[in-house]
């Protein structure tokens, strides 16, 4: 089995919802049950929202993982948008600068197993997320 | 010497073999004496006392097709069908109990005896056996490790499948009367098995349309902090689905645990014990509950 | 895609059809809130048994779509959440406190019913 990579250009709230479709689908066709192709469906949700929010515009990349145990799927937000000032603020339970709920970040740290991030004011954002199939 | 096309080349006792060629004379002698070999291979596994979980005849059977299937291997070098057949072998021998030193121990006992053979047939020619057998070995091992591994990839799967039968028995979702779901959770809880008490949980939920829950941790002798939060986020993802969560049987330790995490305790429906938290969850449910007449 | 919105007596009925964008939830929080007003309804039942991700976005408008709504005097109740859904939305810390919630449309009704007998 195999599974490429599929990019989808994040422009509009629209492609939210398109982003997170072909995430699940692509879940499901690494195997992953029903109840974690939910979790990372919510995942990209989320990176995707903050892409529109905050950038406006950005991708989302999703890719299989095949390890020599393991199989994984890979999510890639990433835009040039005006990046993050304060990354561990940003990582908190609550913290918002649009007055929002604040648990975007944290709360996909929380649904996948592997997270990473590396943002610059001026730079943009690129969020590194996996989840593997248990 | 220079060959010219077209003739085939004549037998040159000095000429150096192939390992390819040499392979081929080795698979035609494991031919010639299967019977032989395969006997030998049979009594030594009785002998070593491997394999006791099956009869004569099994033993005799399974050799029969390993041996063949070596023999196979040796000469196609393809080594696909030596390994679809491990796994089958080991799918039918492991719910006997045959352990993996077993499977690894015939198949070097195999390597030996036909090693041994090679030994006899070569015995006058030592450069000869020499070659052989540095074309034997390498074929062998992998032969070896092909199975073993075959065998161990089977094995976990098994195990895995029935760890996974014994966690779902091990807690069930029982429906003690309309829309009244308890999950009596006993033992060790990992976030794994959390994970899939929760899910069943909220499965439970909705297929018997409970609108009340009773967990009872009784016999959940401790609790890390990530197993207190999936406790929590259980109680507030069955309140999504509609349904109430009482917990009962939390110990001092739990409780403090829960504290800890900063679970407000008072806003979490808690009950002594399984008995108070049914009753609380059939006054909640609009049923009478009667208290028993004491005895006199 | 607009979302329908039913009127059954003093209760109206909001039905996700599928994922929903962010556009379609806010033009539901406006509708919503102006019919409650003009039917003077008593209670609102969010469906969202069709919804395939909760995320904070969506939740965050389910509560202010409650709030708004029970300062005009009614109450919300969201039903339908998937149980899967429900795993995902928890992970995420999203629990929809302060709404009312019940198991599908029937429940959500009979929970609604139940309230109006002991209050009126
Ligand atoms: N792609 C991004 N570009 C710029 N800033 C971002 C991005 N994603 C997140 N942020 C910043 O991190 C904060 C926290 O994000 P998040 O946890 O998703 O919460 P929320 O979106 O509710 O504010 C945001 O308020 C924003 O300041
Ligand atoms: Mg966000």
């Amino acid at each position: 089995m195999s599974v490429g990579e599929i990019r989808v250009a994040i422009n509009s709230d629209q492609d939210i919802v398109s982003a997170r479709q072909k995430g699940r689908a692509m879940a499901s066709e690494l195997g992953f049950s029903s109840g974690d192709a939910t979790l990372i469906a919510t995942a990209i949700s989320e990176l995707a929202r903050n892409i529109v929010s905050y950038a406006r515009k950005g991708q989302i990349t999703l890719k299989g993982v095949h390890g020599s145990s393991r199989v994984g799927i890979v999510v890639i937000a990433s835009d040039d948008g005006p990046g993050i000032l304060d990354i561990r603020q940003a990582l908190r339970d609550g913290f918002s600068t649009s007055g929002s709920l604040g648990l975007g970040l944290p709360g996909v740290r929380r649904l996948m197993d592997e997270f990473e991030i590396d943002s610059q004011p001026g730079r943009g954002t690129i969020v590194a997320v996996k989840k593997w199939r248990q | 010497m220079p060959r010219r096309e077209g003739t085939p080349t004549p037998p040159d006792p000095k000429r150096t073999e192939e390992p390819s060629e040499l392979l081929r004379e080795l698979v035609a002698h494991l031919r010639q004496n299967r019977t032989q070999l395969r006997e030998e291979w049979v009594v030594r596994i009785t002998e070593t006392r491997l394999l006791t979980a099956m009869t004569k005849e099994e033993i005799f059977a399974e050799a029969t097709s390993v041996y063949d299937s070596y023999v196979e291997a040796l000469e196609t070098e393809a080594f696909e069908a030596l390994q679809a057949y491990a796994r089958n072998l080991s799918e039918r021998i492991i719910p006997r109990g045959v352990e993996t030193h077993e499977v690894v121990g015939i198949v070097l006992l195999l390597r030996d005896v036909l090693a041994r053979s090679l030994f006899a047939k070569y015995q006058n020619d030592f450069k000869k056996l020499n070659r052989i057998l540095d074309a034997y070995e390498p074929a062998a091992n992998r032969i070896a490790n092909t199975v073993a591994v075959g065998f161990v990839q089977e094995r976990e799967r098994v195990i895995r499948q029935q760890q996974e039968a014994i966690r779902e028995l091990s807690t069930p979702v029982l429906q003690v009367r309309e829309r009244l779901l308890i999950l009596p959770i006993i033992g060790v809880i990992d976030p794994q098995r959390a994970r899939q008490l929760t899910e069943q949980l909220l499965r439970g939920i909705r297929t018997n349309r409970a609108k009340v829950v009773v967990i009872d941790i009784t016999g959940v002798a401790a609790m890390d902090l990530t197993v207190a939060n999936n406790l929590v986020q259980t109680v507030e993802a069955s309140r999504l689905l509609g349904a109430t969560v009482i917990v009962t049987g939390l110990s001092p330790e739990i409780a403090q645990t829960l504290v800890t995490i900063g679970v407000d305790l008072g806003k979490m429906n808690t009950v002594g014990d399984l008995q108070g938290g049914i009753e609380q969850a059939e006054r909640l449910l609009g049923y009478k509950v009667e208290k028993l007449a004491e005895p006199r | 895609m607009e979302v329908p919105i039913l009127k059954q007596g003093a209760v109206l009925i909001a039905t996700f059809q599928a994922a929903l964008s962010d556009a379609d939830l806010n033009q539901l929080r406006m509708g919503l809130v102006q019919q409650v007003v003009k039917f003077r309804s008593r209670a609102v039942i969010v469906d969202v048994t069709a919804m395939d991700v909760m995320d904070s976005f969506a939740s965050r408008t389910l509560r202010e779509i409650a709030h708004m709504i029970r300062l005009r005097g009614a109450e919300t109740v969201i039903v339908g959440i998937q149980p899967e859904v429900a795993f995902a939305m928890v992970q995420l810390g999203l629990t929809l406190e302060g709404v009312a919630t019940a198991l599908d449309l029937e429940e959500g009704l009979a929970y609604l019913n139940e309230k109006f007998k002991t209050t009126s």
